[in-house]
């Protein structure tokens, strides 16, 4: 009798199985790729400072406290979506956050900024996008949490919602002791 | 077909070519040194995944970032380096998931080993069916003439 149920058992588990993955997937179009950089030093780069081109600015020099890593363009449009979140944090004084401006024209960053703020301590230019590819940026917003070591801690692909920040990365800094 | 629908039909016709040129030379690289080394570009570009348009390879994918890693792929390969050492390149910044052909390691045994015990699964309740039944009765022709 058992022999009898087993295909339909078996037809039933692959069918869960299949329904499981059809519904996690909902609503994405692509895989949030994880990034191999959790847990590793985070990658040099020696780019530019918005403020002041002709100064260069190294990762290693960012080094001593923890910072977030804010990946923005001016032709991104999520990034104007995520900006109010980024600056809140900013503001709130709990954590330095510099920006990473991707593959941007000067004048329209400097227009993009004007119109909505500039909440950042501090913004580097990667206008190739070359050093990027070194951090696995694939596209814009990306954050990255680096911690006073140098070492990534969190990434977060896509724009930062206030629901990500309480429940992800403010536990997160709590654990770092970053801002009280 | 009279000759303005033929005029019309030949404009269409050049567009769509003049938009799979552009196409082509999106995703075409500059210059190869040698056809060896047009050859080697070829094979490991379409084994690395496009981070952007995920289902399609490097060198499918016309998004901008598919370009700056086409680039760096070349160059990487201008450089020396092997296909295992250009492999581990882009598996450092964007993990194993760049690569279309998994590795076996930890995280990918259930990918590579799945499949098999999935099928020796399917075998074994086969044969467990088969010897379950009983042997039919043999049948034997009652007359010789059909």
């Amino acid at each position: 009798m058992i022999s009898r149920w087993l295909p339909f058992g078996v037809f039933a588990a692959i069918a869960v199985l299949l329904g499981v993955g059809v519904i996690m997937n909902a609503g994405r179009t692509q895989v949030e790729i994880v990034s191999p950089l959790i847990g590793r030093p985070a990658p040099d780069f020696a780019l530019p400072d918005f403020a002041n081109p002709a100064q260069i600015v190294r990762q290693s020099d960012l080094r001593g406290q923890p910072y977030l890593l804010n990946v923005f363009a001016s032709w991104c449009a999520s990034c104007r979506i995520e900006h109010p979140v980024i600056a809140e944090l900013a503001l709130s004084g709990r954590i330095t956050v510099i920006g990473y401006n991707y593959k941007d024209e000067r004048a329209a960053a400097e227009r993009w900024l004007r119109q909505l703020g500039n909440p950042y301590h501090r913004i580097v230019v990667d206008e190739t996008g070359r050093s990027a590819i070194d951090w696995g940026i694939y596209g814009t917003p990306e954050t990255f949490l680096v911690d006073a070591e140098g070492i990534v801690r969190w990434k977060h692909v896509g724009p930062i919602s206030p629901q990500t920040v309480e429940r992800e990365l403010l536990p997160l800094l709590d654990a770092l002791g970053a801002g009280r | 077909m009279n000759t303005v629908m033929l005029r019309r039909s030949r404009g269409v016709l050049a567009m769509a070519l003049l938009a799979f040129a552009g196409l082509a030379s999106a995703i075409m690289p500059k210059e190869f040194q040698s056809p060896e080394e047009a050859e080697r570009y070829r094979a490991l570009s379409h084994e690395i995944r496009c981070v952007m348009c995920q289902n399609q390879s490097l060198a499918d994918s016309p998004a901008g970032i598919a370009d700056d890693l086409r680039y760096q792929l070349l160059a990487r390969m201008r450089e020396g380096y092997s296909d295992e050492q250009i492999r581990d390149w882009f598996v450092a910044r964007y993990g194993e998931f760049v690569l279309y052909r998994p590795r076996f390691n930890p995280t990918t045994w259930a990918l590579w080993i799945g499949p098999f015990l999935v099928l020796a699964a399917g075998v074994w309740g086969l044969v467990a069916v088969i010897r379950r039944q009983r042997p039919l009765p043999t049948v034997r022709p009652e007359s010789e003439d059909c």
